[in-house]
C-alpha cells in the first residue's frame, strides 16, 4: 500500500507526514506525529475525545481520513494553551473541578473553545446541546456546563 | 489488508470518470461520517475513495433568481446553518439538516450522504421529501433530475446507478404563507438515530391548507412521502378531525420493524403523535412567512 | 496530635495532575509507546456458547509481519475443582475469561491473540486462525438459564445436587421473618427486573507489555490497581511477582470495570514469544462485548408494616446474571438492600446466575443499586398504601447508631437519619410540580472498605513534599491527598506533589475500589506525615541543641516550645531540610498499613422527572442528593462523585441497557445505540454534603465514591410513578416501555 505524502498546518506550524489512505486523522495524529492529547474513545462519531478543529470548524479526527488534512489546518489539544499560559477555559476547568478521570477533558475543552469563539454568551441550554457530543461519564455534566459558563461570563467581562 | 486509494478531484467530471471507471469498487466520501464509521467497522472495503469537497459545485449554495435554492451535495450542516436566507425560507429543511449528530459531525455530514446512504432513519431525508426537493444527479451517461423519494431503494441502497454522482439538492420557490418543519423522536435529547421522524411542508391562505407535503422517516424500508396525510390536510383549516386523519394516514403508511431502536408498536404510535406536533409548528411558522 | 487549622482541608485546590490533564500530556495507557513496539489484538469467539475442539494457528503464523500468536496453552490452567481466590476473584475464572479454555462462553470470548507489526496484520492474522467449534445452544437471560432444559454453562456447578446454572446464593437472616409478617398491616410483595449495563468508561482497556529476555516485564496500563494487574498477571503468565513492574498509566474511568485483567496477560505473553514490546488496546466495540457489565437482575421484595409506619418485616430474593463465570455481586444486592432501615425481621437471598454474556465486573457499589430498586420502590407503596409522606416512612425507619443490620454490623454514628431530614426540610422537596411531573424520593447504603494501603512521605532538599501512594487516582483523589500532607505539615499545598507509584517503587495497595481510596490512602498519608514532622521536630531540636519533646510544629514550622518559647527563632520546614545531610540525612518516612474502620455510606435523593405522555419519553427536571460524606476534604471532587454517579443511575433508569439479537450477539456495542446520558439529557445537579466525621478516621473521612449511584433508580421510578400514577417494575424506562404502559385511564388519572 503506497503512502501518502501530506502537507498540512497543525496547531499553527507547517507539517508534513506519510499516512495510509485509509488511516484516520486521529491515527495519523496519535500515532507518528504522537499528538496524543486527542483521545479515542470510540472511533465511530459518538464520544467526541477526538474532537479537533479543522480549518476552524469542530469536528471528530476520527471521522476525518488523514489524506483529507492535504493543505487545510488542524487544531489539536496541545495547541490550545499560550505557551506556559492555559487557555481561560483549561484554568476554569482546573478551578472548578470539571474533569475526574480527564479522559474526555481534551475534547470538551476543544469543543468548548469553538462554542466561545462563535458565541460569547451561551446559555446553559446552549453549551449543553453544543457538548451533546462529548461523552463524559465521570462527572455528570454539571461542573463542566458551569466551567464553560463562568468562562464565558469572565472573558466577556475581561475584552469589555 | 485492502488496498485503498485515495483521490480528492477538483471537477465533477473527473470524479465521475474515477467512480465510473472503478465500478462497485469505488465510494463517493462527503462528510464520512457514514462511511468511515462503516468502513472500520468492516462493513465496507472500498478500493477507492473519491472524496467529492475540492468539487465547487458539490460544495455551494446559491439562491437561484425564483428564489428557490441550489445546495451542492457535501455542503455540511454547520455551513448551511450559516447561510443568511436558507434557514429563513427552510426551517424545516435546516433544522432537519441540523438534527444529524453532534455539533463534531455537523461540521462534516451533508444533506447528499445523508440520503445516498440510504438509511430509512437519515434525518434530512423526510424534510426533503417534504420540501419536494430534487437532485441533480451525474454519471457517465451525463445529468439527470429526480425527485428526492425517487433516490432511496432500500436499505442502504439508492436508485443511482452506477458511477452516478448526487450534485445537488434543488429546493423550490416559496409561496406566501408557506413554511416547514421536522421532528423526530429519540429516546436522549441528542446524539440518537431517529425512532421516527417527521417533515411537514404547507401552504396556508387566509387560513386554509391549500398545499402540503408529508415525508415520513423510520418506518418503512425507505423515507416516505405520505400523500394521504397531505390530502387530509389540504382544503382544510388544519382543524383537529383533518389533523387526525392526517396522522391516521400516517398510522396507516408504516410498514416498520422491531429493532433496538423502537418496536412496530412503538413507531406507528408515534408517527401519528409526530405528524401533529410538526403540523402546528409548520402552520405556525407559515402563518407568519 | 497536631493542631490543624483547616487551611487546605476542605478547600478546593487544584489537582496535582491538573494541568497535565488539561493540556492534553498526561499519558493514559494507549498513549505510551516505546521503541520496536509492535501490535497485539484478540481473535474473539463468533459463538456465545461453543466447544473449542481445535485451534490451528499456523497460517497466522507464516503471515508476513506476525511475530506471535497465543492461546489459551500459553495462560497457565487452573483446575476447575480448586478454587484459587484473589480478593473477589477466582482465577479459576480469570484464566478461562482472559482466553476461553475448553469452552468459549460468549460472543466476543477471546480464543487467540496475535502480535504483529501492525494493527492491520494482526487483524488479517487473526482472520486466517481456524478454530474448529462445536457450536451449542445457549442462554442469555436469567429465566432461560433457569429453565429446567437450559443448557449448562459448567457441568462441574451444582446447585441442590443437579448441575445447574445457579453458582451461587448467600443468605442474610435477622429476627423471625413469619412472626414479623404476622404484626404487619399492610404486606406489598413486588418483582423487578434490570438489565446488564455497562460501566461506560470513556478510554478502552490499553496496555502496553515489554518482556526481556531475562524475564523482567514491565506493564503500562490503565487499570484501577497496579497490584492487581501483577498479581493476575504473575498467576497467568507464571512469571514470578517480584520480576513485573506494573505501571499505572492514568486511567480513563474505571466505575469497578478495571478491576480485572483481560489485556495484559495476553500482551506479556504475546510480548515473551515475540521478545518485543506489544501494545493492546481494545476497540469500543471489544470494550461493550467482552468486559464487564454489572448485573442483570430479577428481584421480589416483600415488605410489611403496621398502621404507624413501623416496618416489621422485610424479605428480598435476587437473581443476579454474573456473565459467564461464577461471582455476580449478590452481596452488594442482598447485603445493602434493606441496610438502610431499622427492621427487626430480615431475609435476604441472592442467587449468582451463570449465562452466555461476558463476565461481569463491579461496578460503582455493586449489586447494591440492584436491591435499593426494589426494595425502595416497595417502600413507595408501603408509604402509599399507609398514606404516610415517603420521607416520612424512611425517617421513622431510618437505621441510626447502634442498629443492628442484618448482614452484620451494629452501626456506629451515621449520617443517614441526617440526609433524609435535610432532604425533608429542602426547598426541592416542597417545589411546585406540573402536569405529568413527578418527585420520588429513595435512601442507599454502601459498605465501604479500607484494606491495605502504602505511602511514602518525602521531603526534597529543597524543603518540599513528594508524597506517593498506591491507588490509581481516578477522580482527583491527588488533590485530596495533597490537602492533607500541607494541612498537616502546615504549608502550602501547592508545595506537595502526589504521585501514584508503581509496584516497584510504592508499597501494595489495594484496588481503587470499594470507594476506599481516601479513606485508606489518608491514613498512611497522615501517619507518614506525622512521623515526617517528628523527624523535623527531632532535627530542629538537634540544631537548637534541646530535647526533642521540647520541640513544636506550627504553620509549617519548629518552634522551641516550654522552658524554650522564644530561645531560638523558628526553622521552616526548607530551613531543617537544608541541615537535612548534617543532622541525620534524608528526612522522610513511609507506612503501609491494612486499613480498618471504614464504614459505610448512606445517601437520599429526590428526583423530579416530567413525562411526554404522547412519546413515553421521561426527562429528569431536578436532581439533589443528600449524602453523609464524613468529611469533603475536596469538596468538589465529592460533589462530583455524587453528580456523575446520579447520572450513571439515570442512565441506566432510562436508557441505557443491553440488547441482544436472535443469534446472542449483543445488538448494540456502540455509544451510539447504548444509550449513556449526553449532556443535553441533564439538568444541573445538586449534591447536598452533610458531613457527619467518621469517627474511625484521623480527619474523619467515609467512602463516597459508590453510594451516590444506589438510590438513583428508585428515585427516579418512584418519580415517574408519582407523575403517571402508574408504576414500572421493569428497567430501563424506555420510551417504548413507557409508552407502552399508558391507557385513557391512567392518563386522566394522572392529569
Ligand atoms: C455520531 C453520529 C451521529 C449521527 N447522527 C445522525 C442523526 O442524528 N441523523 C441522521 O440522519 N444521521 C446521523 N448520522 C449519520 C450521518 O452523519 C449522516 O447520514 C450524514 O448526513 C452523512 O453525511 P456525510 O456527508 O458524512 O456522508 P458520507 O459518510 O460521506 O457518505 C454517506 C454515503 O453516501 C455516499 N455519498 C455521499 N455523498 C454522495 C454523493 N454526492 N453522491 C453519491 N454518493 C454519495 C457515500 O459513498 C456513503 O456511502 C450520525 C453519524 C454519526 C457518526
Ligand atoms: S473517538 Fe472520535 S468520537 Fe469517539
Ligand atoms: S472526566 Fe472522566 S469521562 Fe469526563
Amino acid at each position: 500500500m503506497a503512502k501518502l505524502h501530506i502537507s498540512t498546518k497543525i496547531n499553527g506550524e507547517p507539517t508534513e507526514f506519510l499516512c495510509d489512505p485509509n488511516d484516520s486523522m486521529l491515527d495519523v495524529l496519535r500515532g507518528p506525529l504522537a499528538l496524543t492529547g486527542s483521545k479515542e474513545g470510540c472511533g465511530s462519531g459518538d464520544c467526541g475525545a477526538c474532537s479537533v478543529m479543522l480549518d476552524g470548524r469542530l469536528v471528530c479526527s476520527c471521522l476525518m481520513l488523514a489524506a483529507e488534512a492535504e493543505g487545510h489546518e488542524i487544531e489539536t489539544i496541545e495547541g490550545m494553551a499560550e505557551g506556559e499560559k492555559l487557555h481561560p477555559l483549561q484554568q476554569k476547568f482546573l478551578e472548578m473541578a470539571a474533569l475526574q478521570c480527564g479522559i474526555c477533558t481534551p475534547g470538551v475543552l476543544v469543543a468548548s473553545k469553538a462554542l466561545l469563539e462563535k458565541n460569547q454568551n451561551p446559555t446553559e441550554t446552549e453549551v449543553r446541546y453544543w457538548l451533546a457530543g462529548n461523552l463524559c461519564r465521570c462527572t455528570g455534566y454539571d461542573k463542566i456546563v458551569r466551567a464553560v459558563l463562568d468562562t464565558a461570563a469572565e472573558m466577556r467581562e475581561a475584552t469589555r | 489488508m485492502t488496498d485503498m486509494r485515495y483521490l480528492a478531484p477538483s471537477t465533477l467530471d473527473e470524479a465521475v470518470g474515477a467512480f465510473a471507471a472503478a465500478a462497485g469498487a469505488a465510494r463517493i466520501l462527503a462528510g464520512g461520517t457514514d462511511i468511515l464509521v462503516q468502513m472500520r467497522a468492516g462493513m465496507v472495503q472500498p478500493g477507492l475513495i473519491v472524496d467529492i469537497k475540492k468539487i465547487p459545485e458539490l460544495t455551494g449554495i446559491e439562491e437561484t433568481a425564483d428564489g428557490g435554492f441550489v445546495i451542492g451535495a457535501a455542503v455540511s450542516g454547520a455551513v448551511l446553518y450559516e447561510h443568511p436566507r436558507f434557514g429563513e425560507v427552510w426551517p424545516g429543511v435546516l433544522e432537519a439538516i441540523n438534527l444529524i449528530g453532534s455539533t463534531q459531525v455537523q461540521g462534516r455530514a451533508s444533506a447528499g450522504g445523508n440520503l445516498c446512504n440510504g438509511s430509512p432513519a437519515g434525518d434530512s431525508v423526510p424534510a426533503m421529501i417534504a420540501a419536494g426537493a430534487t437532485v441533480t444527479v451525474q454519471g457517465p451517461n451525463g445529468r439527470r433530475q429526480m425527485p428526492v423519494e425517487a433516490v432511496p431503494a432500500g436499505p442502504g441502497r439508492t436508485n443511482l446507478t452506477p458511477g452516478e454522482i448526487l450534485v445537488s439538492f434543488t429546493l423550490p420557490p416559496r409561496a406566501k404563507g408557506a413554511s416547514d418543519a421536522y421532528l423526530r423522536m429519540i429516546p436522549r435529547t441528542e446524539m440518537d438515530i431517529a425512532v421516527v421522524g417527521c417533515g411537514v411542508n404547507l401552504t396556508l391562505k387566509d387560513g386554509v391548507c391549500t398545499a402540503a407535503r408529508v415525508g415520513l422517516g423510520a418506518v418503512a424500508p425507505t423515507v416516505l412521502l405520505v400523500e394521504a396525510a397531505a390530502k387530509a390536510l389540504i382544503g382544510s383549516k388544519l382543524d383537529d378531525a383533518a389533523i387526525e386523519t392526517a396522522a391516521a394516514a400516517c398510522r396507516a403508511a408504516c410498514r416498520p420493524i422491531d429493532d433496538k431502536r423502537g418496536t412496530i408498536v412503538y413507531r406507528t404510535k408515534v408517527a401519528g403523535v409526530l405528524l401533529k406536533r410538526t403540523v402546528a409548528i409548520a402552520a405556525d411558522r407559515a402563518g407568519r412567512a | 496530635m497536631n493542631e490543624i487549622s483547616n487551611k487546605w482541608i476542605g478547600t478546593n485546590t487544584i489537582r496535582p495532575d491538573g494541568a497535565d490533564k488539561v493540556t492534553g500530556r498526561a499519558a493514559y495507557a494507549a498513549d505510551t509507546s516505546m521503541p520496536g513496539m509492535i501490535w497485539g489484538r484478540v481473535l474473539r469467539s463468533p459463538h456465545p456458547h461453543a466447544r473449542i475442539k481445535s485451534i490451528d494457528t499456523s497460517k497466522a503464523e507464516a503471515l508476513q509481519g506476525v511475530k506471535a500468536v497465543v492461546t489459551s496453552k500459553d495462560i497457565v490452567e487452573f483446575p476447575v475443582d480448586k478454587p484459587v481466590a484473589l480478593g473477589i476473584q477466582d482465577m479459576r475464572w480469570m484464566s478461562r475469561n482472559v482466553m476461553a479454555r475448553e469452552k468459549a462462553l460468549f460472543h466476543g470470548h477471546p480464543v487467540a491473540a496475535v502480535a504483529a507489526m501492525s494493527e492491520a496484520i494482526a487483524a488479517e492474522a487473526c482472520k486466517l486462525i481456524e478454530v474448529d467449534y462445536e457450536v451449542l445452544p445457549w442462554a442469555i437471560e436469567i429465566e432461560d438459564a433457569l429453565k429446567p432444559d437450559a443448557p449448562i454453562l459448567h457441568d462441574f456447578v451444582q446447585f441442590e445436587g443437579k448441575p445447574s446454572n445457579i453458582a451461587g446464593t448467600l443468605e442474610h437472616k435477622l429476627g423471625d421473618i413469619e412472626a414479623g409478617f404476622a404484626k404487619a398491616d399492610v404486606v406489598i410483595e413486588r418483582s423487578f427486573t434490570t438489565r446488564p449495563v455497562h460501566q461506560g468508561y470513556i478510554e478502552t482497556h490499553a496496555c502496553l507489555v515489554s518482556v526481556l529476555s531475562d524475564g523482567k516485564t514491565t506493564i503500562w496500563s490503565s487499570s484501577q490497581g497496579q497490584f492487581m494487574v501483577r498479581a493476575m498477571t504473575s498467576l497467568l503468565t507464571g512469571i514470578p511477582q517480584s520480576s513485573i513492574r506494573a505501571i499505572p498509566a492514568e486511567i480513563g474511568g474505571g466505575f469497578g470495570g478495571k478491576t480485572i485483567v483481560y489485556l495484559e496477560p495476553l500482551a506479556t505473553m504475546l510480548s515473551k514469544k515475540s521478545g518485543r514490546p506489544v501494545k493492546m488496546v481494545m476497540s469500543r466495540e471489544e470494550v461493550m462485548r467482552a468486559t464487564g457489565p454489572t448485573s442483570g437482575s430479577t428481584s421480589t421484595v416483600k415488605i410489611g408494616a403496621t398502621k404507624d409506619g413501623t416496618i416489621v418485616a422485610a424479605q428480598g430474593v435476587f437473581y443476579l446474571q454474573a456473565g459467564c463465570f461464577p461471582g455476580s455481586p449478590i452481596r452488594g444486592a442482598a447485603g445493602c438492600a434493606f441496610a438502610p432501615y431499622n427492621i427487626a425481621n430480615v431475609v435476604s437471598r441472592g442467587f449468582d446466575v451463570v449465562s452466555n454474556r461476558s463476565k461481569v465486573a463491579a461496578y460503582r457499589a455493586p449489586g447494591a443499586p440492584i436491591g435499593a430498586y426494589a426494595v425502595e420502590c416497595v417502600l413507595d407503596e408501603v408509604a402509599e398504601a399507609l398514606k404516610i409522606d415517603p420521607l416520612d416512612l424512611r425517617i421513622k425507619n431510618a437505621a441510626r447508631e447502634g442498629t443492628k443490620a442484618a448482614h452484620g454490623p451494629v452501626y456506629p454514628r451515621i449520617g443517614l437519619l441526617e440526609t433524609m431530614e435535610s432532604a425533608r426540610k429542602h426547598p426541592h422537596y416542597k417545589a411546585p410540580l406540573g402536569k405529568f411531573q413527578g418527585r420520588g424520593v429513595a435512601s442507599g447504603y454502601w459498605f465501604n472498605a479500607g484494606g491495605e494501603s502504602s505511602a511514602q512521605v518525602n521531603i526534597t532538599e529543597d524543603g518540599n513534599v513528594v508524597v506517593t501512594t498506591g491507588h490509581p487516582d481516578i477522580g482527583g483523589s491527588r488533590a485530596a491527598i495533597a490537602n492533607i500532607a500541607a494541612e498537616l505539615l502546615g504549608i502550602d499545598y501547592r508545595r506537595v506533589s502526589v504521585l501514584i507509584g508503581d509496584t516497584a517503587t510504592v508499597g501494595y495497595s489495594n484496588l481503587t475500589g470499594g470507594s476506599r481510596v481516601l479513606f485508606a490512602s489518608a491514613i498512611v498519608v497522615t501517619d507518614s506525615a506525622e512521623q515526617v514532622i517528628g523527624q523535623l521536630k527531632a532535627r530542629a531540636a538537634k540544631i537548637w541543641g534541646i530535647s526533642a519533646d521540647a520541640v513544636v510544629w506550627e504553620n509549617g514550622e519548629a518552634r522551641p516550645s516550654g522552658d524554650h518559647t522564644g530561645n531560638f527563632p523558628t526553622m521552616t520546614l526548607a530551613e531543617i531540610a537544608a541541615k537535612a545531610t548534617e543532622t541525620g540525612g534524608p528526612i522522610g518516612a513511609g507506612v503501609q498499613l491494612n486499613t480498618t474502620g471504614a464504614e459505610g455510606g448512606f445517601s437520599t435523593h429526590i428526583c423530579d422527572v416530567e413525562v411526554d405522555v404522547d412519546l413515553g419519553i421521561v426527562r429528569v427536571l431536578r436532581y439533589t442528593s443528600f449524602q453523609d460524606v464524613g468529611r469533603a476534604i475536596h469538596p468538589a471532587y465529592v460533589e462530583g462523585q455524587i453528580q456523575g454517579g446520579a447520572v450513571q443511575g439515570i442512565g441506566w433508569a432510562l436508557n441505557e441497557e443491553y440488547i441482544y439479537n436472535k443469534k446472542g450477539h449483543v445488538d448494540n456495542p456502540g455509544f451510539l445505540d447504548y444509550r449513556m446520558p449526553v449532556c443535553s439529557d441533564m439538568p444541573m445537579l445538586d449534591a447536598v454534603m452533610i458531613e457527619i466525621p467518621n469517627p474511625k478516621h484521623p480527619q474523619g473521612v467515609r467512602g463516597v465514591g459508590e453510594v451516590p449511584l444506589v438510590p438513583v433508580m428508585a428515585a427516579v421510578a418512584n418519580a415517574v410513578h408519582s407523575a403517571l400514577g402508574k408504576r414500572y417494575y421493569s428497567l430501563p424506562m424506555s420510551p417504548p416501555k413507557v409508552l407502552e404502559g399508558l391507557d385513557e385511564g391512567t392518563l386522566q388519572a394522572a392529569e
